[in-house]
């Protein structure tokens, strides 16, 4: 701990000293308070990732990167505050981590012209890029996810859902929100009946929405819950004996933190996902080289491989991509935030690509345009194996419902349009 | 020496009456007016304003509002979250029904129709008091923000159920949304601050805080000696509650932009203003600036000096702050139940005495 204390001192001495050319991600990360269980593991594994960059390669192109870490503790004024002490370093991209503060930062960063990439989370409308310049929301979101988590229950019910009953268990705010419109609509679609048991902020008093679905037996349950509220909620499952294989989570519900305190009971927890789990890949190879043994670690160190690890990992290297990208067009290696939203843009994730960086399979390939700024939606399903305590992927990635999210998106992001005055792009 | 009444003649009762007595007082108030007016905005960058100075100067509206009620009236209230919100979304009502009319006019609506609630919610006062009130107020918390959940009009059908604040101005400067200036927010809510004070401070010395104040000290012998305890309670929520709509207001249109009732506006936010008072001391206009700046410095600069000039992990920082706050919301009801307003009032009598002590 003292080694580390002295290391990160330093780094914070030398930064804070000359004047360089260097790469700065700020990492908007919540380590406090109820969210923490879900916050650490991403933070860890995005700020690993950027170690690694450094201690491999010497950052993107030849550029150091610095990481400025802030705490937001998941509320939304300590969100603002971080985001106006760490813009003046010279941010290149945000990732909030957090539906709210995203909501809190479309409009700042598309006025202070610096990127923000909302993986998986915030505005689902963020995908139209022709409305939302300086918003990126691939490889996939929100609405993909309700329609993915459909998709997959149609599978399995024979491509017939009429007639069952769905309820949607989510955290009451803008986060857990966000999949109901598509959800509707879907209900209308396929002949389901859709109930919508909201759970206040934090999430630890769930006993009423689980008595009801005690009461109601719905056929499966889908779950938006973020942490905490997964833990509460996966243990309260087990607690009436919802049969697992029937409850379904967002990805952002799908993690070791969630699943273990309910122990063997939560055998067979389905969770989304829009990337690989596990840790069998060349990367973390070089990883265990380059960072953890060297006591270099983000943090405790004891999360790697876990599966918001794992999605920190991502978000970092989607990041790295873009910003080589940007190097790339702009032919500067110390680019600007302006460069790195050019660079999003443009970005391009091949199969082939992912294996150079030692993540074959991992992902899937996507591209992002002018128009699509959510990348292609592909969404697979993992399950919890209480036994040998590991996810493993159950469904492949497949794409979602286009033809019910792609009018839902061009009404929403229309609507964001019209109230700010907003001239599609492209 | 500086500090004290002789030599400082009054010919009238205007004079005699005035809000600061002392010459060295007044003359210390128009500086501050100065510097807050004349200086500030020219050095006023984005970090400085959002992380700082308008949180400070919202909440102080805020304290000041709720030191009426529970300080100047004695009637304990835990629903300034909830009032809040109810600025919050009368001010985004108004902004979206009627984007021409000036912000200034819909902040004070707002205010206006949080006046309207808060005298709804303050009516069982007169009949419960202490304990039983402030369990009252609480349920006047706990459905404002269910009710502002519940009912998609007030976020006017948005799929999030979250609020967000458009571009408007006033005088043709823009106020709120992305691109708003910070010296013209940090302006607009100081305007604010300075007129709320003015009347608070000027209400309080007056009939109305007199009537207020024999109820908080007594209200059977108030009520024997005349005072009618309808209207002193009622105005005081009325008042009280028009100055928290007002930061509520301002809480969501300058400073954050959008909104989440749940988050923003909970039980922690009640507590929060509340805490400023007693730290900053119950029925003193000054302790609500002082409660409001002391607990809103106090976390932003223990984060400039842990994380980033000692470079401490965020965490052990964040962890260290509560752990400090705490300590020092304890030690300051320990070793000054009254808060800093008393500590301002003692050094200001030993001012007067100053420099020969007896």
């Amino acid at each position: 701990m003292k080694l580390k204390l002295a290391t990160v001192a330093l780094g914070a001495a030398l930064a804070a000293g000359p004047v360089m050319a260097d790469l700065v991600f700020p990492s908007l990360s919540y380590r406090t308070g109820p969210y923490a269980a879900s916050g650490i593991p991403f933070a860890d594994g995005y700020a690993d990732y950027f170690t690694l960059l450094n201690e491999r390669d010497g950052g993107i192109g030849g550029v150091p990167i610095r990481v400025v870490e802030c705490e937001t503790g998941y509320n939304t004024e300590k969100g603002v505050e971080c985001y106006e002490s760490t813009k003046g370093e010279g941010a290149l991209l945000y990732q909030p981590l957090s539906t709210g503060i995203t909501y809190q930062l479309i409009p700042k960063t598309t006025a202070d012209g610096i990127p923000m990439h909302t993986m998986g989370y915030g505005r689902t409308s963020a995908k139209n890029g022709s409305v939302f310049s300086h918003t990126f929301n691939y490889p996939a979101n929100y609405w993909d996810g309700a329609s993915g988590a459909i998709n997959y229950l149609l599978e399995e019910n024979g491509g017939d859902l009429s007639g069952k009953k769905i309820a949607l268990v989510y955290h009451n705010s803008a986060y857990g929100k966000e999949p109901i419109r598509t959800l509707e609509e879907l209900s209308k679609k396929h002949g389901f009946e859709l109930v919508a048991l909201p759970v206040d902020h934090p999430g630890q008093e769930q006993k009423s929405q689980w008595l009801q679905i005690r009461r109601d037996r719905p056929d499966f349950v889908l779950m938006w819950g973020w942490g905490v509220m997964n833990q509460v909620a996966v243990q309260e499952a087990a607690n009436i004996r919802y049969p697992m294989e029937n409850f379904i989570g967002i990805w952002w519900s799908g993690s070791e933190n969630d699943v273990l305190p309910a122990g063997e009971a939560a055998n067979g927890y389905k969770a989304l996902t829009f990337h690989n789990v596990g840790s069998d890949y060349p990367l973390y190879d070089d990883l265990q080289k380059y960072v953890v043994d060297s006591g270099k670690a983000a943090g405790a160190g004891d999360q790697v491989g876990s599966v918001l690890y794992n999605r920190g990992i991502y978000a970092a290297m989607l990041a790295a991509e873009a910003a080589r990208k940007a190097q790339e067009i702009s032919g500067n290696a110390d680019i600007t935030a302006a460069d790195m939203r050019d660079g999003m843009e443009a970005l391009e994730i091949t199969e082939a690509r992912m294996a150079e960086l030692g993540l074959p399979n991992f992902g899937p390939a996507f591209s992002v345009s002018c128009e699509n700024h959510g990348g292609d939606a592909l969404v697979g399903v993992t399950q919890w194996d209480a036994a040998s305590k590991t996810w493993s992927m159950i469904s492949e990635f497949k794409p979602t419902d286009s033809d019910v999210i792609g009018p839902l998106i061009a009404e929403d992001s229309g609507n964001y349009a019209s109230e700010n005055n907003i001239e599609p792009r492209c | 020496m500086f500090y004290r009444e002789a030599g400082d003649f009054k010919t009238s009762y205007i004079d005699d009456n005035q809000t600061f007595p002392i010459k060295f007082d007044r003359y210390r108030y128009y500086v501050v007016l100065a510097v807050a007016f004349g200086i500030i905005p020219f050095v006023m960058n984005d970090y400085l304003a959002n992380a700082l100075l308008l949180p400070f100067l919202i909440y102080a509206i805020a304290a000041i509002g709720l030191n009426i009620l529970v300080g100047y009236c004695g009637q304990v209230s835990l629903g300034t979250g909830g009032f809040m919100a109810v600025g919050a979304y009368a001010c985004y009502k108004l902004m979206t029904a009627f984007p021409d009319v000036s912000m200034f006019i819909h902040v004070i609506l707002a205010g206006g129709i949080t006046a309207i609630v808060g005298v709804l919610f303050g009516l069982p006062s007169l009949r419960i008091k202490g304990f039983y009130l402030a369990v009252a107020t609480l349920a006047a918390q706990f459905f404002l923000v269910w009710l502002f959940n519940r009912v998609p009009w007030f976020y006017n059908y948005s799929a999030s159920g979250q609020i967000n604040a458009p571009e408007r101005d006033v005088f043709g400067i823009v106020i709120t949304g992305p691109n708003a200036s910070a010296w013209a927010t940090y302006l607009f809510c100081l305007i604010f601050l300075t007129i709320c004070a003015i009347i608070a401070r000027n209400l309080t010395r007056g009939t109305t805080g007199r009537t207020w104040m024999a109820i908080r000290d007594m209200d059977i012998a108030a009520e024997i000696i005349g005072v009618n305890p309808l209207k002193a309670k009622l105005t005081a929520f009325a008042v009280s509650s028009f100055f928290v709509g007002i930061s509520g207001a301002l809480f969501f249109s300058v400073y954050l932009g959008a909104v989440e009732v749940g988050e923003v506006f909970g039980i922690q936010k009640s507590f929060l203003v509340l805490f400023m008072i007693i730290i900053g001391g119950l029925g003193s206009i000054f302790g609500s600036f002082a409660g409001a700046a002391f607990l809103v410095t106090l976390p932003v600069v223990l984060k400039v000096v842990g994380a980033d000039w000692l470079g401490w992990p965020t965490d052990i920082v964040a962890h260290l702050q509560l752990v400090i706050v705490g300590a020092l919301i304890i030690m300051f009801l320990i070793l000054e139940p009254h808060g800093l307003a008393q500590l301002w009032r003692l050094a200001k009598e030993k001012l007067r005495l100053w420099p020969f002590p007896h």
